[in-house]
Formats: C-alpha cells, sequence, structure tokens
C-alpha cells in the first residue's frame, strides 16, 4: 500500500470529458454492471467512483473535491485497464445480491472449497468470464464472491489474506 | 511495575477490581449491521455451531465463550466483527446520525470507525485518520471486509489533522479515541503491565490533550466530540478533559449509559479538575465483567 500512489481522482462521467482514452468513464461503470451483472445503474446513484493508480476504482458514498490525496476512500470496486473488467471480494458481497446474471450458486460444500481459493471443475450453461458466486447462509442468498469460469473450471478469485477455512 | 496498586484510593471494592483484571475476558463480536441484521447473525452462528451469548445493555454485540471469531462463515461475510463490549461504548456515545460528516482521529485498526458506519446506515462521510502505516494497512482491511463506503482513510498526525482535503468543512462529530497505557485491556493482554511506566503516562496525556483540542476546533460549534480511552490513569483522562476545558471552546454534557459505571474523579494525587469531569464515566472490569474504559461526552461551544 505505502508505495501506491495515493491521489484519488474522480471518474469522468462520460468519454466527452476524459482525455485519457483508456480511462474508464462513471457511465461505462454502470453499463459493466448492468450488462454483465444485470445490477441496475440507479444502484449506485449515491456514490461518486474513484480510480488511483492505473485500474484500480473505489466506489465512495462521500463527494469530496476531485483529485483528493488520502489512503483510502470507501472500498475497492472493480479492476479496469483490462480486456475483462473484474469486481472485486467486498463489491461483490456488498452488491452482488443486485446481480440476476452471470451469478453461480454454490452448495454447501463447493462454497467452501471456494472460500478456501480452490479451484474446481464443474458444469455452467453461461459466459465465461467473472461470475458472481453465491451460497445459502441462514436462510438466504448471500454473495460470497467473484470467480472466473474457463474451461470448465470455476477458479476461486478470493485473494489470499481473505481464504478462510470455514 | 503493576499499576493497579495506585488506584486503591479511587476504586470501590478494589480487591474485587484487582481479582476481575486477573480474569481472561471472552471474545466478543459486534453485528455489523451495514450488512447482517443481529437475527441472520444468531443464525449463522447456530449453523456453525458457534455458541454465543447475549449482551444485555447491546442487541448488536455477542460474547462467543468458546471460539474466537475469524474462520467462521458470518466472520468471512463481514457479518461480524471481533470487538470488546466497553470498545463499543464511545461509538454509541457520539450517536452520529446518517449523512454527517464525522472525524474519527485516531481510527486504526477500525473497530470503532466500522461502527460508526454502521451506526450511520453506511450514508455519510467519516474521515478516519491514523499516523501509522501498519495499522491503517489493518483499518482498510477491515473497512472493506466489513462493506463500509463511507470511510475516507488519511494518514497524518491528528493533532495537525489538515481539513484541506475535504473542502474544509468542519464536522459534525468527532471520536478522540486516544492510544493510551491500555490498563483497562489488562484481561484481553497481560503482558499490559510488563511496559507501563508513568514516564509513558505522562508522555502520552501529553498527544492525547493535542488531539481533543484538535478534534474541538475542527468540529463545528454545536457538534459533538467523545473522548475515550481504555485506560484508568486520571492522568489520560480527567486531566485530558480539564486541560481541553481549559484550552478549547468546550463543555462537558451528561449522557445515559445502561452499563454500570463510576463519574469521572474531580482529585487524583495533588491535582484537582473542573467539577463537570464528573460527567465522564468510568468503567471498571468488576461491575460489569468487562474490560475498563473511560468516556466523556463534550459539546463544543464555539467560544
Amino acid at each position: 500500500m505505502t508505495d501506491e500512489s495515493t491521489t484519488f481522482t474522480r471518474l469522468p462521467a462520460t468519454a466527452d470529458e476524459r482525455e485519457d482514452p483508456e480511462r474508464a468513464t462513471r457511465a461505462e461503470v454502470l453499463d459493466f454492471w448492468d450488462e454483465r451483472f444485470g445490477v441496475a445503474p440507479e444502484t449506485f446513484a449515491d456514490y461518486t467512483f474513484w480510480e488511483r493508480g492505473a485500474g484500480k476504482l473505489w466506489l465512495y458514498r462521500g463527494d469530496p473535491p476531485s483529485p483528493v490525496d488520502v489512503e483510502g476512500l470507501g472500498m475497492t470496486f472493480l479492476r479496469t485497464r483490462q480486456e475483462h473488467w473484474k469486481p472485486t471480494l467486498e463489491a461483490a458481497q456488498r452488491f452482488g445480491a443486485h446481480a440476476t446474471e452471470n451469478v453461480i450458486h454454490l452448495d454447501d460444500e463447493a462454497a467452501r472449497a471456494f472460500v478456501a481459493g480452490e479451484d474446481r471443475e464443474r458444469d455452467w450453461d453461461g459466459d465465461w468470464g467473472y461470475l458472481i458466486v453465491t451460497h445459502d447462509i441462514a436462510g438466504a442468498v448471500e454473495p460470497v464472491g467473484v470467480g472466473l469460469y474457463v474451461y470448465g473450471e470455476l477458479r476461486s478469485q478470493v485473494p489470499k489474506g481473505r481464504r478462510r477455512e470455514v | 511495575m503493576e499499576p493497579l496498586e495506585r488506584y486503591r484510593p479511587i476504586v470501590d471494592d478494589f480487591e474485587a477490581f484487582r481479582a476481575a483484571c486477573e480474569r481472561p475476558l471472552p471474545s466478543a463480536v459486534r453485528v455489523n449491521t451495514i450488512k447482517a441484521t443481529a437475527e441472520r447473525v444468531r443464525r449463522a452462528l447456530d449453523e456453525a455451531d458457534i455458541a454465543y451469548d447475549p449482551v444485555d445493555w447491546h442487541d448488536g454485540l455477542f460474547v462467543l465463550p468458546e471460539d474466537s471469531p475469524g474462520a467462521n462463515w458470518p466472520y468471512f461475510h463481514g457479518w461480524i466483527h471481533g470487538q470488546e463490549e466497553v470498545s463499543a461504548v464511545p461509538a454509541t456515545v457520539l450517536d452520529p446520525q446518517p449523512g454527517e460528516r464525522v472525524w474519527d482521529a485516531c481510527a486504526a485498526p477500525g473497530s470503532k470507525t466500522t461502527q460508526l458506519a454502521a451506526l450511520m446506515d453506511d450514508d455519510g462521510e467519516i474521515v478516519a485518520t491514523d499516523n501509522n502505516l501498519g495499522r491503517i494497512s489493518a483499518l482498510r482491511t477491515n473497512t472493506e471486509r466489513l462493506g463500509a463506503t463511507s470511510i475516507a482513510v488519511t494518514h497524518e498526525d491528528a493533532r495537525n489533522h489538515s481539513l484541506k482535503p475535504f473542502g474544509g468543512e468542519s464536522y459534525d462529530r468527532a471520536l478522540v479515541d486516544v492510544p493510551c497505557s491500555c490498563e483497562g485491556t489488562i484481561r484481553k493482554n497481560p503482558d499490559t503491565f510488563e511496559d507501563w511506566t508513568l514516564s509513558h503516562v505522562e508522555g502520552i496525556a501529553g498527544v492525547q490533550k493535542g488531539v481533543l483540542k484538535r478534534a474541538v476546533e475542527a468540529t463545528a460549534p454545536g457538534g459533538t466530540v467523545v473522548y475515550s480511552t481504555c485506560t484508568f490513569a486520571p492522568e489520560e483522562n480527567e486531566a485530558v478533559l480539564d486541560f481541553a476545558l481549559d484550552e478549547a471552546a468546550c463543555e462537558l454534557v451528561e449522557y445515559d449509559l445502561p452499563l454500570a459505571h463510576r463519574p469521572g474523579v474531580t482529585e487524583w494525587q495533588d491535582e484537582t479538575f473542573d467539577p463537570s469531569v464528573r460527567t465522564a464515566k468510568r468503567i471498571y472490569p468488576h461491575h460489569n465483567d468487562t474490560g475498563g474504559f473511560f468516556c466523556a461526552k463534550l459539546e463544543v461551544t464555539g467560544e
């Protein structure tokens, strides 16, 4: 953390407002969640989006002047500036309940393996790429994190520091 | 040195106090209402076969008599956070409201910061300051796992806290839960007294005064500041409040606390303090079977 930039800059609203063509816009981020996961853009109406360093987006409830030089601003949210954008585990846990597409539901045993960081072969009829992983807990469905589905395999994307033998 | 003896003149039933300090304290967790309800947490703990006991003054706290929080589903989901009972006191006393701007002056590792966010329904802005990057890393990890979106983290000495990054606006409320000699955590950390020295107490009291003064300055008139420590030493408690009453535009105010407590002391060794320090509350381990704590509520007067 210490050797990274601490400057957060707000995402431009649309492509017309951006100078760096690689930089994500707010409109693109809202489209991504809508198209990939079926999360309605209104879900994020109260949040501002920020980039720190190259491609790491943060989501914040406040509205400070941009740029802002701090150690953290809300939660890490989405990795951009790569071919396939990748939601963070935290974003999946906090907003994944709104998702209607590209959601894969695991039974208890598979969910435990996923949280421990295991990759597992399994069937999946949907798109390849990043999926929101859910399981049942305390009488309801709850998002667990993000998995990568490729070549007949669900690869756990749980960061090393978050893996647990639950 | 064993420091408890110095509190014999101010603690009732001193032998019970000393005996309580020698008993280990079980783990406790706070329900993170940003992500779950107390009801769902109870159900998840049942499913995981984790025993838990309710806490009578706060329906979002559970004591885990056999486990420590960590490798279980509700923890992984960020539904619970390991936090001692008395550590949950100052955020409830500050009572932040949704939409407000709040400063947490000594925030890491973030138990109280995330509790503030939950009390505000994660709606508003909490500026969480700490001067130690390693501890800030722990604070960041906790805010992420608990799913808080309203917390901004700054690395600075709280005594010189700058309002500039956020547009120069003052705060509605501030939490000043300062670094201290931690005597009240002896039941969790039995080696606490090994490093205890009076010169450390006196040195850290200087820092505490500077942070509290800055918090009063940074909070708008009519706003609330809560000052807390997890220690018994009056040098770090009432003496710091007495300093702030003299040096900053604030006054102490009454508040309710549904835990057994004793008033702040107005006399300590050769010192006398402003009578209003009695509004502060001392929480002793032998009264509620908790850790020790000190908490005071101040209002910023602006004059």
